[in-house]
């Protein structure tokens, strides 16, 4: 492994000055990974505020009430992000359990009498002065440590996680897994799976976990199919291009004005606060889970392919981490966040594509969301410390 | 770390990759590859058009009195959606809308069915517009009413109450008119259907067509285009700008040759003829009244073809259509029992003329070479043909007389004569190579057997009776024969054997030659019967060329089209349609004669009688008395005046009526006497005419920019006391008759058939035969065993009835 762009002198001086003044660390951080995150959060701005602009001055409040907070919401996690980036690598491992621990009980808050529904998720706690938090988000920071730490375990550097050390990461997972589906976050919960399944994957567990995990995973899927939990048009529109428009129902609305949206913005769109749709307000929840139609249909295939893009650069930055982790725990954190950020991103655009079925869940970065991030600010902290750790 | 850990890793980096390529590749599929399909999704999602209907154009008479217009009505509708989003189909909205405006709930359901759908009642009852446009359930609606819906909205989800322009046929002068005007129906999702598939978009969901007369005819220049608002809205409905927007453009108003006043007297002078019938016993039938059961009256200017009055008993008022007819008004207006009152006799009626189409056969005989107008001819009292004798009306002689009088006194015989002669000079029963058949050629000159170009759907064309229509007609029936011939009547023999003989002999003789051209087939035609057939527009028509030395023009009800400012859009000129085929010395000679009609013939009692001073305002007319057989004789009165400078040609004809001179004649000289101002003493007052000056109007009406029409003084609303009755009416219940109730005259199933509806539906022919006497067109077979008088008809003319028309 060589570290590209870093001549070895910096890396050998690094190593040998641990303990160094923190100064003496900006310039190892990835800014390629820094520089992507913020501009996913300047577009992101921009977006939130051309889809609640209207909806504002409708209300009679500021309009730009939810651009200030959302701007708010990144500095703050900025602010996250850069102590999540200098905490002690080593006693992250000792922090593990206190995390969870933690989250566990931010989870239980929820379904207790503290905690508030909102679209139909019981998944949010609603705190003074008009904040709320939505503890589901802070649990996956939690889980991709606590999976990291479990399944890099006291080995070797070519050791494998025994079985043992599987059934306890899952039986781990299953705890904060378990309370988000009773919220019930669907989308959460599938973005949890693809993180546990990515994790173990890559621990290097045996094959038969990934594939009985992965079998597992089909077989709940049939379960829920049939039990009506998943609905036949959402299956059938994962499967089919051909014919996003075929489902008449209720939810098809949305999925239906996103597609009008994203599809009547041709390759360079109608112009930023020029979408008739997302001006004309006829996307529901488009700051937030739907923000990518206001991309889409405002800012084109360019604005739109843009972002993905950005997520491309962003999960390429997150990848080489992990390639280039110095042990599996670096390693595996950083493959936890790639498989949460790309779940997450594939199936929040992917339903306003038509692709996948509507659950809700925020685009990394780009959607409004105070939970949401601060969650995704602490996971590229993380990346940046395992980033860092290369240093140490 | 493994190197199970790092393939993994790459695995994982594939599937990043693929996943994101899928993204894109899908987004590109959305946004360039189906692109457009989304744009127009987005387009149709944020604008809607508000339709502002543009305001129908009026029809005016000559003078500019609306004949139709338009008045803003509270209506009443209901969204058909909406009905079916209701568990119970909108049953007990459609109950609390009609306890609300006082109509009976059957009638709201029926009039919201689809027309086709099962259970819907029979079209114009049910809804034959578009499924998606609001229905209306009344037009009557009161202002309270509308204030109840429109403040319980959660009672009434649908149905909305708003002031709209609709049609009303005001009657100025009393005048009727309703077979020239028509009537209006919702546009039907099959038209929006075509008109889309045309790529044309002159019709608007919430439209109104015209469906009859001048408002079907003048349809495209009556309606307008309506207006369309665009406006940018969003999700909610709430506007958000105005994309764009198009203001209506009023329809055009359609200007009549019709003149209100004159039309109004012709309907009143039609009635008094009818009760005129219906008082006057039949002598040859022991003086039993006359039925009279319909009649037709067509003024016309001669010097255009403009068709200054028509009209038609029985008649229904327009006003029931408007807002769409009741079944019970629909049914009135259009059984049978009622014969047909939505039929106009005028245009859609074919009947044998009589005595009044003399004018057309004499001079094809004159012209013939072998009848010099300087001679005298016999009139006797009856004429021999083959072995039938066929005789003058009540078999009077004359003697030796000129042609003039022959015309003057109706002398039936010497039309026989040269009919008969010129047949057997065309090789009588072995016709010759080319006959000359110079009465019928001179029929076909005048272009009677043809439609006459009337601008007004629907119209009939009549019939010549000539040797190819005799070959046709037995080519269409001889099977029939032929057929009855051998079977001999089973069902009449019972009963009647001699019958059911005689019945047999006349089918074989049909069967193997009811193609002969006989000379009794030209003896009645010679003399306006047999199966002769025309309508008394045609007939006007003809007394019209006459009068005006000889031009056929088109008739046309519409003069002009012209803007709402009074602008000219299109003035009708007269179109020409041809020249009588008449040599001027023969016209003059005619003309002269039809004068000495009125003088001293059988027209100079009617004159008489109103005393109408001939010597100022000379008329030239004919009478005509037409055998039906089975029926009463049909009155007909056929004239034009001033005889010196002719302007009109007026001809009145009632079913049924008796002679022409006793029954048309009188009505007819009333007409002129109101247009020109004749009073009852015989002095003329110019100050009373109808008609200043005695001619029609040559200037369009004054029409004020802002679309209103200077009225003429005196101008008057409404039906008038002694106009014709109507069936049908305004208002919840019809209007009943205001005369005679209409079940004074209850015709058998076959004496419906004696006039034909000019567009009979498919599948609805009439059951009994169709050619009940010589009268009848040829459509359609008779049943197995027809009635004798069919059968008579079909083998030619009655042998030795002796009562011939005059």
């Amino acid at each position: 492994m060589s570290a590209g762009g870093y001549p070895a002198a910096v890396r050998s001086r690094g190593a040998q000055a641990s303990g160094r003044s923190r100064e003496s660390v900006w310039p190892r951080l990835d800014w390629v990974l820094v520089g992507t995150v913020l501009a996913m959060c300047v577009v992101g701005s921009l977006l939130v505020w051309s889809a609640t602009r209207g909806r504002m001055i409708d209300a009679g409040g500021d309009p730009q009430s939810f651009v200030k907070k959302n701007v708010l919401n990144i500095v703050i996690g900025l602010g996250l992000g850069l102590a999540t980036t200098f905490f002690d690598y080593r006693m992250l491992r000792a922090y593990a359990p206190v995390i969870y621990v933690a989250s566990i009980l931010g989870l239980l808050a929820v379904l207790s009498p503290l905690g508030s529904t909102i679209n139909g998720a019981h998944s949010w706690i609603v705190l003074p002065a008009g904040f709320s938090v939505q503890p589901a988000e802070f649990a996956k920071v939690a889980l991709v440590v606590g999976m990291a730490v479990l399944l890099s375990e006291k080995r070797d550097a070519e050791d494998t996680p025994r079985d043992v050390d599987v059934m306890l990461a899952l039986a781990f997972a299953a705890v904060p897994l378990g309370l988000i589906m009773l919220q019930p976050d669907l989308g959460t919960s599938l973005v949890i799976c693809c993180l546990l399944l990515g994790v173990i994957a890559v621990s290097g567990a045996k094959a038969r976990w990934v594939g009985g995990l992965v079998l597992a995973g089909v077989l709940l899927g049939f379960v829920a199919v049939q039990a009506g939990v998943i609905h036949e048009y959402q299956i059938k529109r994962l499967t089919s291009f051909v014919d996003p428009n075929a489902d008449p129902s209720g939810s098809g609305y949305n999925v239906r004005q996103a597609q009008i949206a994203i599809g009547s913005g041709g390759v360079d769109g109608q112009g930023l606060f020029h979408g008739y749709q997302t001006q004309g307000k006829f996307v529901p929840e488009q700051q937030t889970d739907f923000v990518f139609t206001v991309a889409g249909e405002e800012l084109g295939l360019v604005g739109a392919g843009g972002i993905i893009a950005l997520l491309g650069l962003l999960l390429w930055r997150a990848l080489r981490i992990a390639a280039r982790a110095e042990d599996l725990f670096g390693r595996l954190v950083a493959v936890g966040i790639v498989c949460w950020f790309t779940f997450q991103a594939f199936e929040n655009i992917g339903m306003t594509l038509g692709l996948m079925p509507v659950t809700g869940v925020p685009l990394p970065f780009v959607s409004y969301g105070g939970s949401s991030m601060f969650a995704n600010f602490m996971a590229v902290g993380l990346l940046e410390n395992v980033h860092l750790r290369r240093y140490a | 770390m493994s190197e199970r850990s790092r393939l993994r890793l790459v695995v994982l980096q594939v599937l990043v990759v693929s996943l994101l390529v899928t993204l894109f590749g899908r987004l590109w599929f959305l946004q360039v590859a189906s692109g457009e399909k989304y744009q127009a999704a987005a387009t149709s999602n944020r604008i809607r058009e508000i339709v502002t209907p543009a305001p129908r154009g009026l029809i005016l008479d000559d003078r500019g009195r609306p004949l139709a217009r338009n008045r803003t009505a509270l209506v009443v509708s209901v969204s058909r959606t909406e009905l079916l989003q209701q568990k119970d189909g909108g049953k007990a909205l459609l109950q609390r809308v009609a306890k609300v405006i006082g109509e009976p709930f059957q009638t709201l359901w029926d009039k919201t069915r689809l027309c086709g759908e099962p259970g819907a009642p029979k079209p114009p009852t049910c809804w034959n517009g578009s499924p998606y446009q609001p229905i209306p359930l009344t037009e009557e609606a009161e202002p309270k009413m509308a204030l109840q819906i429109m403040e319980r909205r959660e009672d009434f989800p649908g149905v909305t109450a708003e002031l709209q322009a609709v049609r009303e046929y005001p009657q100025p002068m009393g005048a009727n008119a309703a077979h020239e005007l028509g009537y209006l129906g919702p546009v039907t999702q099959g038209e929006l259907d075509a008109q889309k598939a045309a790529g044309k978009s002159t019709l608007e969901q919430n439209d109104v067509v015209g469906r009859a007369g001048l408002e079907k005819q003048y349809d495209q220049a009556l309606r307008g285009a309506p207006g369309v608002e665009k406006l940018a809205v969003d999700q909610r409905g709430a506007v958000t700008g105005v994309v764009g927007s198009t203001d209506p453009t009023p329809g055009n108003y359609v200007v009549t040759n019709i003149d209100a006043g004159v039309q109004a007297v012709a309907e009143q002078q039609l009635w008094a003829a009818i009760q005129r019938a219906r008082t006057t016993g039949d002598l040859n039938k022991g003086g039993k009244k006359f039925t009279a059961d319909s009649g037709a009256v067509v003024v016309l200017d001669v010097k255009t073809g403009g068709v200054v009055a028509m009209a038609s008993y029985p008649t229904y008022d327009p006003n029931v259509w408007v807002g769409g007819i009741s079944q019970k008004n629909y049914d009135a207006i259009s059984s049978e029992t009622n014969l047909y009152p939505n039929q106009s006799r005028a245009f859609q009626g074919e009947f044998a003329p009589g005595s009044t189409f003399k004018v057309v056969t004499l001079p094809g005989a004159v012209q013939s070479g072998y009848y010099p107008l300087d001679q005298t001819y016999p009139c006797v009292s009856a004429y021999r043909i083959g072995d039938s004798l066929k005789s003058n009306y009540e078999s009077e002689a004359f003697g030796n007389i000129s042609l003039k009088k022959a015309l003057e006194v109706s002398c039936d015989t010497i039309f026989y004569k040269f009919a008969y002669e010129q047949w057997l000079r065309d090789g009588g029963n072995t016709p010759v190579k080319n006959p000359k058949d110079p009465m019928f050629k001179s029929a076909t000159g005048y272009l009677v057997g043809q439609k006459t170009g009337i601008d007004l759907p629907g119209e009939v064309s009549g019939r010549i009776p000539d040797r190819q229509w005799k070959q046709d007609y037995w080519e269409a029936t001889r099977d029939y024969y032929c057929t009855a011939a051998k079977t001999g009547f089973p069902n009449t023999r019972k009963k009647d054997p001699a019958k059911a003989d005689f019945l047999t002999k006349l089918s074989q003789e049909n069967c193997t030659e009811g193609n002969r051209f006989r000379g009794g087939d030209v003896a009645n035609f010679a003399i306006g019967q047999g199966d002769l057939l025309v309508s008394p527009l045609q007939m006007a028509m003809v007394y019209a060329s006459i009068a005006n030395g000889g031009t056929i023009y088109e008739p046309h009800v519409a003069k002009a089209v012209v803007r709402p400012d009074g602008s000219v859009v299109e003035n009708i000129k007269p179109v020409v349609r041809g020249k009588i085929p008449v040599q001027p010395k023969v016209l003059a000679y005619m003309k002269d004669a039809l004068r000495g009609v009125t003088d001293e013939g059988t027209g100079h009692y009617p004159f008489v009688q109103v005393n109408f001073p001939l010597d100022k305002i000379p008329v030239a007319s004919k009478t005509g008395t037409a055998e039906v057989y089975g029926k009463e004789s049909t009155s007909w009165f056929a004239s034009y005046a001033p005889a010196t400078d002719p302007q009109y040609a007026i001809v009145m004809m009632v079913t049924q009526g008796g002679t022409g001179s006793g029954v048309s004649g009188p009505s007819v000289a009333n007409i002129y006497k109101a247009i020109f101002g004749v009073q009852d003493d015989g002095s003329i007052d110019p100050a009373k005419a109808l008609v200043p000056g005695g001619t029609p109007a040559t200037k369009l009406p004054s029409i004020a920019p802002d679309g209103t029409v200077v009225l003429p003084k005196g101008t008057t609303f409404g039906a008038q006391p002694n106009g014709l009755p109507v069936v049908g009416g305004v208002g919840k219940e019809a209007r009943p008759p205001k005369s005679l109730p209409l079940n004074v005259v209850i015709p058998s199933v076959a004496d419906a058939a004696y006039w034909q509806p000019a567009a009979a539906p498919p599948g609805s022919a009439p059951a009994g035969p169709e050619s009940p006497t010589a009268s009848g067109p040829v459509s359609g077979l008779p049943p197995a065993d027809p009635p004798p008088h069919l059968v008579l008809a079909a083998a030619g003319p009655p042998l030795n009835r002796s009562r011939w028309p005059v």
